[in-house]
């Protein structure tokens, strides 16, 4: 009968070690996020109310509210969906349903590999030589929302393309064979069966937007303005252009505040990624086939 | 009678209303498919535009690239070179990726050959928010927590520097770098592992010597988009490194980094002026470095999948 050697006893122990010592690697990456968000929960939250939020920065931006950084940022990411989703879910249903394995295709996946990247400055050069010098949009939400827009465009087109993936070919052949067109197979049954996870990817496409700064502090997000506003042509504030202004440009802020701030972005950026994870986990529930 | 093929009102592939649709969405997916590749020309166009003023007036090469000397606003003689943030980039990039890679592949390694079902499912979903926090969240840590905690532990006079900035540089990549590699494990088939404990070796030495053999390219190219990653980080090096231009010679020497020199100037300069012209001239360096290390790590897994 076998019995073990001190060769195998000896094996079993490395295997031990090594067991912890990868455990502790890992632990190494969540430990200090578990304490950062701990940090930010335990200064932030005595500041974050609802006047917090709904409130004007006063007394030079070290009392108040975030209110006009809050809504900013809410116009810089809907303007940027509006640019990035259609185009992003377009591009991912032509490389899933239509692209042949050419050199063309070939192309469009390493682009999207490079405009995901790019650093986040270079896309803001870009947006300052583009939108607001050449096409003269000036620094306005439009310039700032365009640039996120392209940048954050990969996110989409990834995610889009892996749920069109998903969907099993049989589905499309049936389709096929009723005498659908192309175009009718995508629309009726492709997208209908797709749609949950490509939601899935603007979700997470908002929270990447949202938490940007270096690509919007020099096309349209400024550091202070007194007014809110009201179309795409105006400049905005941002949230996380906010907390770089409160945490390093603004003497004598109370130490609560940029921390208060800090919690807000956070707090919306793992909210978007919790939600997009539970339709996946959902998704992968419910799935039929 | 009529051979029906022959009928020339009603050809098999009628052109109809249908026919026309289904072109026209054709043709659009496409357009919008190489977008990507239009974004891509255009950025190098847009960029190369504003900087190559600076590049054939202003620019003398040897200065640019070998003197650390960088005074854009100097009123004698403004000098451009960016030698010293070449090297502080370079520096706090090796020191993040001497931290972030080990740590990343261990992690990985645990997640992949070792963690099971739900802890798996939970430990890739904490490494995802880990990947989601926003880079001038990481720059506020760098400033309000490591800060003080650096001063603290190592009795040194400020806590912005090399040390700082590798530490959240090797937060912020080692997210990537973890489920990259993770994957890379993952496209390993189980029968190698199986082969290798059929023949009687531990979990441990068929990851030593049969998986993390297959895996090396995916690794490497892990390795190689966490390396872009770092150096092309903004907000959360121009945060925690300090900014005060010199070659750093200690781990807590403050540096500044390229990227880090164009978002704290670009505001204050006018458009056109050879400052500004400069600026973008730093950005082409960093789109060509980054272009070349994104085709490199893609050239290197396309590689595996041939073979």
């Amino acid at each position: 009968m076998f019995e073990a050697t001190s060769v195998n006893h000896h094996n079993d122990r490395v295997q031990k070690q090594v067991k912890i010592l990868f455990g502790i690697m890992l632990a190494l990456l969540i430990i200090p996020m578990v304490v950062i968000v701990a940090t930010l929960l335990i200064k932030g939250s005595p500041i974050v109310n609802l006047s917090f939020i709904f409130e004007d920065p006063k007394d030079g931006m070290t009392a108040g509210g975030i209110f006009p950084a809050l809504l900013g940022t809410i116009w810089l990411v809907a303007v940027s969906l509006l640019a990035s989703v259609p185009l992003g879910v377009a591009a991912a249903i032509y490389l899933s349903e239509y692209a042949p394995d050419n050199l063309l295709t070939r192309l469009i996946h390493l682009a999207t590999i490079n405009l995901a990247g790019v650093p986040s400055i270079v896309h803001a050069l870009f947006g300052v030589g583009a939108f607001v010098v050449f096409f003269r949009f000036g620094t306005s939400i439009l310039a700032a929302s365009l640039t996120l827009a392209i940048m954050t465009l990969p996110v989409v087109i990834v995610s889009s393309w892996e749920a069109l993936q998903s969907v099993p070919r049989s589905f499309r052949e049936a389709c096929w064979n009723m005498g659908a067109t192309r175009w009718q197979t995508i629309w009726h049954v492709v997208l209908p069966n797709a749609i949950t996870g490509i939601l899935t990817g603007v979700i997470l496409q908002v929270s990447r937007a949202a938490g940007e700064t270096a690509p919007i502090m020099f096309t349209g997000a400024a550091m202070f303005l007194p007014f809110l506003p009201n179309s795409v042509f105006d400049q905005t504030m941002a949230l996380a252009l906010h907390l770089f202004v409160v945490a390093t440009q603004v003497p004598n802020v109370p130490e609560s505040l940029p921390f208060g701030v800090a919690l807000v972005l956070v707090g919306i950026v793992l909210l978007m990624n919790s939600v997009a994870i539970w339709i996946r986990l959902r998704l992968r529930r419910k799935k039929k086939w | 009678m009529t051979d029906p093929r022959s009928d020339r009102r009603r050809p098999a592939d009628a052109r109809d209303r249908h026919w026309y649709i289904d072109k026209f969405f054709e043709i659009l997916m496409f357009l919008c498919g190489i977008s990507a590749i239009l974004f891509v020309v255009g950025i190098f166009l847009f960029v190369f535009r504003e900087g190559l003023g600076f590049i054939l007036q202003d620019m003398n090469f040897s200065e640019f690239f070998f003197s650390p000397k960088w005074r854009p606003t100097s009123l004698v003689r403004p000098t451009y070179g960016i030698l010293a943030m070449v090297a502080g980039t370079a520096a706090v990039t090796v020191l993040a990726m001497a931290i972030c890679l080990p740590v990343s592949i261990g992690a990985a390694i645990y997640i992949a050959e070792f963690a099971k079902g739900r802890t798996r499912e939970t430990l890739k979903i904490l490494i995802e928010f880990l990947a989601a926090i926003p880079s001038v969240v990481w720059g506020f840590i760098a400033l309000s927590i490591m800060n003080p905690l650096i001063i603290d532990l190592f009795d040194a006079p400020m806590g912005l520097g090399v040390l700082n900035s590798a530490l959240i540089l090797a937060l912020m990549a080692a997210p990537i770098v973890t489920s990259l590699a993770e994957d890379a494990f993952k496209a390993v088939p189980d029968t190698y592992r199986e082969a290798a404990e059929a023949l009687g070796a531990t979990r441990w030495q068929a990851i030593r010597q049969v998986v993390l053999p297959a895996a090396r390219n995916g690794l490497l190219s892990a390795g190689l988009l966490g390396v872009g990653r770092a150096f092309g980080e903004t907000m959360a090096i121009l945060m925690s490194s300090g900014h005060s231009i010199n070659i750093p010679t200690s781990i807590f020497d403050s540096f500044r980094a390229l990227t880090a020199t164009i978002a704290a100037e670009l505001g204050e300069t006018a458009v056109g002026s050879p400052h500004y012209r400069a600026l973008f001239a730093i950005g082409i360096f960093l789109f060509l470095i980054t272009f070349l290390i994104n085709m490199a790590a893609d050239f290197i897994v396309r590689g595996v999948r041939k073979g």
